[in-house]
């Protein structure tokens, strides 16, 4: 029996032309348009060369700056979440009290709309009445309140934090799920040995936790330069452009009409995405082959 | 004994740690519930504080006013065409590219999971949908929502058909099982942990999806509830008890879903990214 007769092509057909048609050729469609100065303002299209894209990488336009906090939003929170989900998932996957109580509080962010998440936070970091800054009142440390979302040199900072809130425990889920695919063999040879608690982290978890590591990274790289949702949500790239980031730059230009320039910026993103996803798909492929 | 003391002060600390952080997670769900309750000028403040009276008829105002009924309806609609479409076709797909090898096919495969890391271009996007005439439509915000699940649902499913040993597809096809039928009658019900999974966190996402319909639905009566949600913000800014009970009933459906399929996301999800 053929094979192409068993696992006809037609099966993968819906997926693919779903999926090619939503989303590879706007991707596609968008680098032709990006070369012209398609606007709402205008009837006909024309072709400006390289015109959008010497906007886009001006010093004098904001461009480089939205490139920056994006890179710097995803470092910060890779690394915050990594970290943490770190340490909440050693903290949880062994003997403790409650732990399954802990791991689905610890999820349930990951779970509710972003958007939803941005407008309960704009509450809780209301410079005057908000939680966070009440909480500071209360404990008699005043001097710490900020306007956390609207003060220039904090405001990134909060979406970030924010942004580490929602996303650390499904961070941490994956790695419990990696933690406890660690034989225990491994630990009590080590206990044998007279290994502390610290060298069995350091030897045993951090070494064999690496390939669910490196997907959660990968994981949280990913998120993090597609990031929107929670920026639109709490900050819409304001105060002034402080917390903008390429895709709110994108939607700006976009409901302002100025097509030609968001989807230059969108076509700078995607051969940059396509360029560095099959590095990062061939890491979580590795991940999931380790059996 | 100093060991056994140093162990019961990092058990001690472990454990408190925990609460804290938990405590960190659950404080603005808290808020939200409380607030719901509350009348308009006590809720003003967004405070943890019991509600004096428990104000229940900010529920039924909310669903009047923000039209909930319809944007519940409608995202029930979307979400469950969305997730049923995409998943069989996912399933479908990740079971061809998995049995089939070859560089043709792997090719294939790989511009399929793709979609995990290019972004969407929305713009162009727009484009397409007018072009197509799915723009403002429901089918069209549907079939965008299987066109942004697809590949990560194909690469979830992926994993698990290896798992299925092809000898199995070898004795139903000697038994003369066609290939639809092999599928959907032996293969399918095999991947029924990959496949719930995989339409659970289809539905959470595309409940959760604003986006889309943000740009790509003009008229308020075809908006889903997350959408609804931001509207009546932009309208009831200063009432916070109906944000809240308007959030409260935005979010139940998930974290129900959540509650009752909690081994399935982080079971199956998990499996699919460190397999143990």
């Amino acid at each position: 029996m053929k094979k192409s007769k068993i696992y006809p092509w037609y099966f993968a057909a819906g997926a693919l032309l779903i999926y090619t048609l939503l989303y590879v050729l706007p991707g596609i469609i968008g680098i032709g348009y990006s070369f012209t100065d398609w606007s709402s303002y205008s009837q006909e299209i024309h072709f400006v060369g390289l015109d959008n894209f010497k906007q886009v990488f001006n010093a004098n336009e904001n461009y480089v700056k939205y490139i920056g906090n994006t890179i710097l939003f995803t470092v910060i929170t890779t690394v915050l979440k990594t970290g943490l989900a770190l340490v909440f998932a050693i903290a949880l996957s062994k003997k403790i009290k409650f732990k399954n109580f802990h791991r689905g509080i610890m999820y349930m962010p990951s779970v509710l709309s972003v958007l939803i998440i941005g407008l309960l936070f704009t509450a809780i970091l209301n410079p005057k009445t908000g939680l966070l800054n009440e909480f500071f009142r209360f404990i008699g440390m005043g001097s710490m309140t900020q306007k956390w979302l609207t003060d220039p040199k904090i405001a990134f900072f909060s979406v970030m934090a924010v942004d580490v809130w929602r996303g650390t425990g499904y961070i941490m889920t994956i790695l419990i799920a990696g933690i406890l695919a660690i034989s225990d063999t491994y630990y009590e040879a080590a206990g044998i040995d007279g290994a502390n608690g610290w060298q069995k982290f350091v030897k045993i978890t951090l070494p064999l936790l690496r390939p669910t590591l490196a997907v959660t990274i990968v994981l949280n790289v990913l998120y993090g330069l597609k990031v929107f949702d929670i920026v639109y949500a709490l900050t819409n790239g304001g105060p002034g452009h402080v917390t903008e980031v390429m895709y709110t730059a994108v939607f700006k230009q976009f409901s302002q009409g100025m097509y030609a320039v968001g989807t230059s910026v969108s076509s700078v993103m995607f051969v940059f995405m396509v360029a560095i996803g099959f590095f990062m798909i061939r890491i979580l492929m590795k991940g999931e082959v380790q059996e | 004994m100093n060991t056994k003391i140093r162990k019961n002060v990092f058990s001690i600390l472990k454990n408190a740690l925990a609460w804290i952080f938990s405590l960190i997670m659950l404080i603005p769900l808290a808020l939200i519930v409380l607030n719901a309750f509350k009348s308009q000028s006590e809720a003003a403040a967004m405070s943890l504080k019991l509600p004096t009276e428990w104000v229940f008829s900010n529920f039924s105002t909310v669903i009047e006013k923000g039209k909930l009924l319809t944007s519940f309806l409608n995202s029930m609609r979307y979400s469950l065409s969305a997730t049923v479409l995409t998943v069989i076709l996912a399933a479908m797909a990740a079971y061809v590219f998995s049995r089939r090898k070859g560089k043709k096919n792997s090719a294939l495969y790989m511009y399929m999971v793709l979609g995990i890391v290019i972004p969407i271009n929305y713009v162009a996007l727009m484009k397409v949908m007018q072009v197509t005439h799915l723009n403002n439509s429901g089918i069209g915000i549907i079939l965008l929502y299987c066109a942004v699940q697809m590949p990560f649902m194909v690469f979830l499913i992926y994993g698990f058909v290896g798992k299925i040993p092809v000898e199995l597809d070898e004795a139903a096809v000697m038994d003369g099982c066609g290939p639809i039928r092999l599928f959907f009658i032996i293969i399918l019900p095999m991947l029924k942990p990959a496949v719930i999974t995989a339409a659970v966190l289809c539905f959470l996402n595309t409940w959760n999806e604003f986006v889309m319909p943000l740009y790509f639905l003009n008229s308020s009566e075809k908006w889903p509830m997350t959408l609804a949600v931001y509207n009546f913000f932009g309208q009831f800014e200063k009432s916070w008890n109906l944000v809240c009970a308007d959030i409260l009933l935005t979010c139940l459906p998930v974290i129900i879903m959540y509650l009752i399929c909690q081994k399935y996301i982080v079971g199956g999800q998990t499996a699919g990214a460190v397999k143990g």
